[in-house]
C-alpha cells in the first residue's frame, strides 16, 4: 500500500507559514479560487473567523464553509517599519482588524494603498480579497470598499 | 481564614547581556531573596520556576535551576504564561501554601533574551500569538500593541505626546533604580530624533514607546501565616489575586482600547481583597509599551475609560501623585526580561509597603497592586498586597 501523503497545504499561507497540517486546510484551496472563507457550526449556527473545524459551543465537528463577503468596518490598523525575522522583505506593511458584525477578520492591508497611515481611518468600510504575497504564497488583503 | 505572606524578595540587576548561564542568573535573585528573608534553604519546601521558553536552549529549566540552588529533593514546578509567567507562578505558590500542601514556597522568574537578535526575539514573541492565522502576516508584539494605541487614539483622542509622557516618567525613575537596565533621563526632545526615540516601529508606536529586552531574574518567598509571623518582622500579605485569559487572535477581541484580561483580573483581585481602586496607594503595571500603561491605568479603575491621558498629563501617576504607577522605572526603563518581570514588580511593591524603597519610596503606602500581562492580553494577573 502506498504511504499516505501528509496534507501540508497550510504551509502555503502567508509570507512565512509556521505550520502546515490543520483540519481547515481547505481554506487554502478556497483562497486559490479567490474566496476568503470562514466556518459555521451546522448545529448552532455560530460563525467562526478564522475558520475552525470544531464548535466549542455545540461540541460538534459538523461545520460548513461560508464566504466572507460584503463590507466590514476598520477597527484598527498599524504600519510596521520593523519586522520579525523572515518578513524584512515585506516592509513596510500594514496589519488591520475588520469587523463584519458576526465575526472579525485579522489581516493585511493591500499594498495598493500607498500611504495607509494617511489614507486609512478607524471606522472606514473595507472589503477582503484573496491574493498572493511578494514571495508567491497565498494570502488575503483588505481594500477600501 | 489564614493568610499567605511574602517573607523575602530578590532581584538581579537587569542588564542588556548577562555574562552567565540561566542557573547562574537565577542564583542572583535567589541569594538576594534568601538574604532578605534570612532563612536557610531547608525551610523552603517547594519551588516554582518561571520563564518563557525558546529564548535559551534549556528544556524544562525548573529541575536545573532547583538543583543549582540546592533545593533538591523538594518538588519543583515549571510555570509559563509568556510575560506574566512569574506572577502566575506566585498564584501557584499562594495556592500551594493556602491549601496546606506546603508552608514555604520559593517563586523564581528568569529570562536571558540577549542570545537572540531583536528580530529573532520578535519572531519568537510573535509566536506567542496565533501561529496559524496571525504570525504568517508578520506580527510582532509592538505591532499588536500598536493596534491598541491606534484604537485608543481614535476613540479618545489620545496623542503620541500623551504616550511619550509615560516614557518620560519611567525615565525619571529608571535613573533612580540601581537595578534598571535603562538609567537615563528621557526628554520630549528625544522623541524628535527620528534615528532615536522618535523612530517609527509600528504606527503609531515609536522606538521610545517600547521597552528594551533585558536579561534578569527575580525571586519571591511566600509562607503560611504562621511561618511568616514566626520568621519575618515585616511580612507583606497577599490580599487578592485575580487571573484571566482572552482570545489569542485579535479577531476574537471585543475591543482594542483596553485589555479584557486586565479588567477581569482586576475585578477579581479587588473583590477578593474587599477593596476598590481608590484604596491602592502604589501600583506596578505592565508597561511593555507606553500604551500598555495607559490602558492599565484605565482598566484598573485609576481613571475612567479614556481618562488615562488626563491623569498622565496631570502627573498624578508620579511618586507624589494620586496613584503612583511604576515608580521603579517600569518595564520601559527597568527592563523586561519576560519571565522575571512579574516577581520583579512584586518585589518593588513589597519594598514600598515595608518602607524600604529608598529614593523611589512613596509616602507611607499600606496597599499596593501588581498588574502583569502575558502576550497581547492573552493572560493577565492582578495581585493586591498589604501590610496588614
Amino acid at each position: 500500500m502506498a504511504k499516505k501523503e501528509i496534507d501540508r497545504r497550510f504551509n502555503k499561507f502567508g509570507t512565512v507559514s509556521f505550520m502546515g497540517v490543520s483540519k481547515t486546510n481547505d481554506f487554502i484551496d478556497y483562497l486559490e479560487q479567490g474566496k476568503v472563507m470562514g466556518t459555521r457550526c451546522k448545529a448552532c449556527g455560530k460563525a467562526f473567523f478564522p475558520p475552525r473545524s470544531d464548535c466549542f459551543h455545540s461540541l460538534t465537528s459538523e461545520m460548513e464553509w461560508f464566504e466572507v463577503t460584503g463590507t466590514g468596518t476598520l477597527l484598527t490598523f498599524s504600519t510596521l517599519r520593523y519586522a520579525p525575522v523572515g518578513f524584512e522583505g515585506d516592509l513596510p506593511y500594514t496589519i488591520a482588524v475588520v469587523d463584519y458584525g458576526d465575526y472579525k477578520v485579522f489581516g493585511r492591508i493591500d499594498k495598493a494603498i500607498a500611504s495607509p497611515d494617511e489614507e486609512l481611518k478607524v471606522g472606514m468600510s473595507m472589503k477582503v480579497v484573496a491574493g498572493k504575497t511578494a514571495n508567491g504564497q497565498d494570502i488575503y488583503f483588505f481594500q477600501k470598499a | 481564614m489564614s493568610k499567605v505572606g511574602i517573607i523575602g524578595v530578590g532581584q538581579s540587576t537587569f542588564v542588556r547581556s548577562y555574562p552567565g548561564s540561566i542557573r547562574e542568573l537565577a542564583f542572583e535573585a535567589y541569594s538576594d531573596a534568601m538574604r532578605d528573608a534570612q532563612i536557610t534553604n531547608d525551610l523552603v519546601d517547594a519551588t516554582v520556576i518561571c520563564s518563557s521558553p525558546e529564548y535559551d536552549k534549556q528544556r524544562s529549566p525548573a529541575g536545573v535551576v532547583a538543583e543549582y540552588l540546592g533545593l533538591n529533593p523538594q518538588p519543583t514546578f515549571y510555570v509559563e504564561t509568556l510575560c506574566s509567567s512569574s506572577s502566575t507562578g506566585l498564584k501557584l505558590a499562594y495556592s500551594l501554601v493556602k491549601s496546606g500542601l506546603h508552608s514555604c514556597v520559593m517563586v523564581l522568574g528568569f529570562q536571558i533574551m540577549s542570545q537572540l537578535t531583536s528580530a529573532e526575539s520578535q519572531e519568537r514573541m510573535g509566536r506567542g500569538a496565533d501561529i496559524q492565522w496571525e504570525s504568517p502576516f508578520g506580527t510582532m508584539m509592538p505591532a499588536y500593541y500598536a493596534l491598541h494605541a491606534q484604537a485608543h487614539m481614535a476613540k479618545y483622542g489620545t496623542t503620541s505626546e500623551d504616550l511619550a509622557l509615560i516614557r518620560i516618567k519611567s525615565g525619571t525613575y529608571g535613573q533612580l533604580n540601581e537595578r534598571a537596565v535603562f538609567r537615563k533621563e528621557v526628554t520630549p526632545e528625544m522623541f524628535a530624533d527620528k534615528d532615536g526615540f522618535g523612530g517609527p516601529v509600528s504606527s503609531p508606536l515609536r522606538v521610545g514607546d517600547c521597552c528594551a529586552n533585558a536579561d534578569g531574574s527575580s525571586c519571591i518567598i511566600v509562607a503560611s501565616e504562621e511561618k511568616a509571623k514566626a520568621l519575618c518582622k515585616k511580612p507583606v500579605w497577599i490580599l487578592g489575586i485575580g487571573s484571566a485569559s482572552a482570545p489569542v487572535n485579535m479577531a476574537g477581541r471585543d475591543q482594542f482600547s483596553g485589555l479584557l484580561v486586565g479588567i477581569e483580573a482586576g475585578k477579581q483581585a479587588y473583590k477578593m481583597a474587599g477593596i476598590t481602586s481608590k484604596h491602592i496607594d502604589v501600583a506596578e503595571v505592565h508597561d511593555c509599551f507606553t500604551i500598555a500603561e495607559m490602558m492599565a491605568i484605565e482598566n484598573l479603575g485609576f481613571a475612567e475609560p479614556g481618562g488615562g491621558p488626563e491623569l498622565v498629563r496631570a502627573k498624578e501617576t508620579y511618586k507624589e501623585g494620586k496613584i503612583p504607577v511604576n515608580v521603579d522605572g517600569g518595564l520601559l526603563s527597568k527592563g523586561h526580561p519576560i519571565g522575571a518581570t512579574g516577581c520583579s514588580q512584586v518585589r518593588t511593591i513589597v519594598l514600598q509597603l515595608r518602607g524600604e524603597a529608598g529614593a523611589i519610596q512613596v509616602k507611607d503606602p499600606t496597599i499596593g497592586l501588581v498588574h502583569n500581562i502575558g502576550g497581547v492580553g492573552l493572560y493577565g494577573n492582578v495581585t493586591i498586597l498589604g501590610r496588614e
